[in-house]
């Protein structure tokens, strides 16, 4: 990639990030804190690799993407609006009541969503199903899973992940947001799923690690995973939880506490800051 | 009386089904000799997917696979299939309300030997739970076929239970399935009797016992339990004297709670048979069981006769 296309990434993200914290503050509830660190995966993901129409969510050939934190819904919201499957506007009806953007995500309502999540660990047992599907069919599509570094702890996913390796699902490619905290602390100290990639590969799994903020390296990663032929693809993404906010970032506190307005502007004001840094 | 097995003729339909519909996919997790998808895998090995003993993920996957068109079958014990999977059923499956079959097989009390841990006495009612599902209970072989080929016609969620062992073929042969329409299978007058399952038979050899004495027993086949057609319970409990429910199943969220809070406010006496807010056990046989929670003819008769009372 070169830097022109990094820095248009860069700046995508950034607005992505806006769109969380806006949608978080004025629904007074949500998850930012997993939004915010995986928001780079998520820009590369929809901007630059996955093959999707925005006036055709639903065609059979696109490339699918489950949120298997469903927690993390506006990123997943953010980044979608952003990308034009519905008008950005609609971020701050997160959370209302009648509004198509609950809480977690619903494939139903909302456009672009390919698999309604919430209960963890099943969203990548979906894709599994999703990926078999097109090897089944014959079809190209790939299928790609945000997970979290706490999801791991859920049994669930140790059974997707056996079938994944077990149907040689190569069109799969998972990305952990390896933040380092869930909602009680350090995911060390609530129920360690540490060595992650060693796991992954006594799976059966293709693993890659990377930081999940640098744009160069997802998309190696990405293309990386391309190549490899009969196993599944396990990205695990080394991320700060709440990145992009200084004060968010690192601090357990925000996985699912929402920015009351001065702390929504201060946020605010630092993106711009960002992006106008970016521009000069 | 033909004696036939739900589980082979379920086995048999699916491959029958599979020939004209290549939508058809079967997950098996690690039973497949006993739940019968050996068979389709003999014959479509390539849509037939062992998921091993991994009920949770085989759920979840399924939803995926229905969201690419296909129609999932989903096969363990119904204690299992209904049980250990609830939360990836409701939220995977009937939150989307997404095209997927959950089959409970050995359900109830069928699976005799291996005692309570096996035995699903509280599937219908955690099934029934569920908003967008459909659940259903045949009385045999006959209706099981017709069932299995409606529900792939039908586009949702849908919960099947069926027994382990021979059941007696009692099901009108020419009669459509309709999913959510109970069928009358003995007309009667004085007294209706509700069943399911494998109590269908029973309730008509109560019938005929009880026609000897004099007394006119209807007995309604309820197979779907949800959607549940109160209108045509109501209709059938019209004129009667009493009414009886029974069923191989918890006393809590099954035939008989459906039943009586359809017929709120009626007026007409009603007795309820089940298993009783209890787990199973282990048996010799299924008879020895189902004689020891009163599941049989003879209580149905006793029931009755206490309701002229």
């Amino acid at each position: 990639m070169d830097q022109k296309e990094i820095l248009s990434l860069k700046k995508t993200a950034a607005n992505i990030r806006k769109g969380i914290i806006a949608a978080t503050s004025a629904a007074g509830s949500g998850h930012p804190g997993g939004s915010l660190s995986i928001t780079d995966v998520m820009t590369y993901l929809y901007f630059k690799e996955m093959n999707i129409d925005v006036k055709q969510p639903k065609k059979p050939d696109r490339d699918r993407f489950v949120m298997s934190k469903g927690h993390c819904a506006p990123v997943l919201y953010s980044t979608l609006a952003e990308r034009g499957f519905f008008p950005k506007e609609d971020l701050l009806t997160l959370r209302k009541v009648d509004s198509y953007l609950e809480g977690h995500p619903n494939m139903h309502t909302v456009p672009g969503v390919d698999m309604s999540t919430g209960s963890l660990a099943q969203g990548i047992s979906a894709a599994v199903g999703m990926a078999l599907a097109g090897k089944l069919d014959k079809k190209d599509y790939r299928v790609f899973v945000g997970m979290g570094d706490g999801e791991l702890e859920e049994g669930q996913v140790w059974e997707a992940s056996m079938a994944a390796a077990h149907y040689k699902l190569d069109n799969m490619v998972c990305f952990v947001d390896y933040n380092g905290l869930q909602i009680d602390g350090k995911i060390t100290e609530v129920m360690n799923p540490e060595p992650i990639a060693d796991k992954f590969v006594a799976f059966g799994w293709y693993v890659q690690s990377i930081d999940a903020h640098d744009f160069e390296q997802i998309h190696q990663a990405v293309e990386n995973a391309k190549q490899q032929k009969g196993k599944p693809n396990m990205i695990v993404c080394h991320s700060i939880k709440g990145k992009g906010v200084s004060f968010m970032e690192g601090q357990a506190g925000w996985h699912g506490v929402a920015p009351k307005p001065e702390e929504r502007d201060r946020a605010i004001a630092e993106l711009d800051e960002y992006i106008a840094s970016l521009n000069a | 009386m033909v004696m036939q097995n739900q589980r082979k003729t379920y086995g048999d339909t699916l491959i029958e089904l599979g020939k004209q519909n290549d939508r058809i996919v079967v997950l098996e997790a690690d039973l497949g000799k006993s739940t019968m998808t050996f068979l389709f895998e003999q014959e479509f090995p390539d849509r037939h997917f062992e998921m091993g003993i991994a009920e949770a993920n085989m759920v979840s996957f399924a939803a995926g696979l229905s969201l690419t068109g296909k129609i999932p079958f989903v096969n363990s014990f119904a204690v299992f299939s209904s049980g250990r999977t609830f939360d990836q059923i409701r939220q995977s499956v009937a939150l989307g309300k997404l095209n997927v079959k959950i089959m409970g097989s050995s359900a109830g009390l069928s699976d005799f030997g291996d005692g309570a841990t096996h035995q699903s006495v509280e599937d219908i009612a955690i099934m029934r739970a569920l908003p967008n599902m459909t659940v259903i209970a045949p009385c045999d072989s006959i209706e099981t076929k017709k069932a299995i080929k409606a529900i792939t016609e039908y586009d949702g969620p849908v919960y099947v239970r069926l027994c382990r062992n021979d059941l007696p073929n009692i099901y009108p042969e020419d009669n459509e399935f309709v999913i959510g329409k109970p069928v009358v299978m003995r007309e009667g007058k004085d007294i209706t009797i509700f069943a399911m399952g494998a109590m269908v038979y029973e309730a008509l050899v109560a019938a005929d016992k009880l026609n000897e004495e004099g007394i006119s027993a209807k007995v309604v086949n309820v197979s779907t339990l949800k959607p549940f057609d109160e209108e045509a319970i109501k209709k059938l409990s019209e004129g009667v004297k009493g009414i009886v429910t029974v069923e191989e199943h918890a006393e809590i969220g099954g035939l008989g709670s459906a039943v009586t809070y359809a017929l709120r406010g009626i007026g007409t006496p009603i007795e309820t048979i089940s298993i009783g807010d209890k787990f199973g056990q282990s048996a010799e046989n299924y008879r020895e069981l189902l004689e020891h929670y009163g599941l049989t003819a003879d209580n149905i008769i006793r029931k009755v006769k206490g309701l002229y009372k």
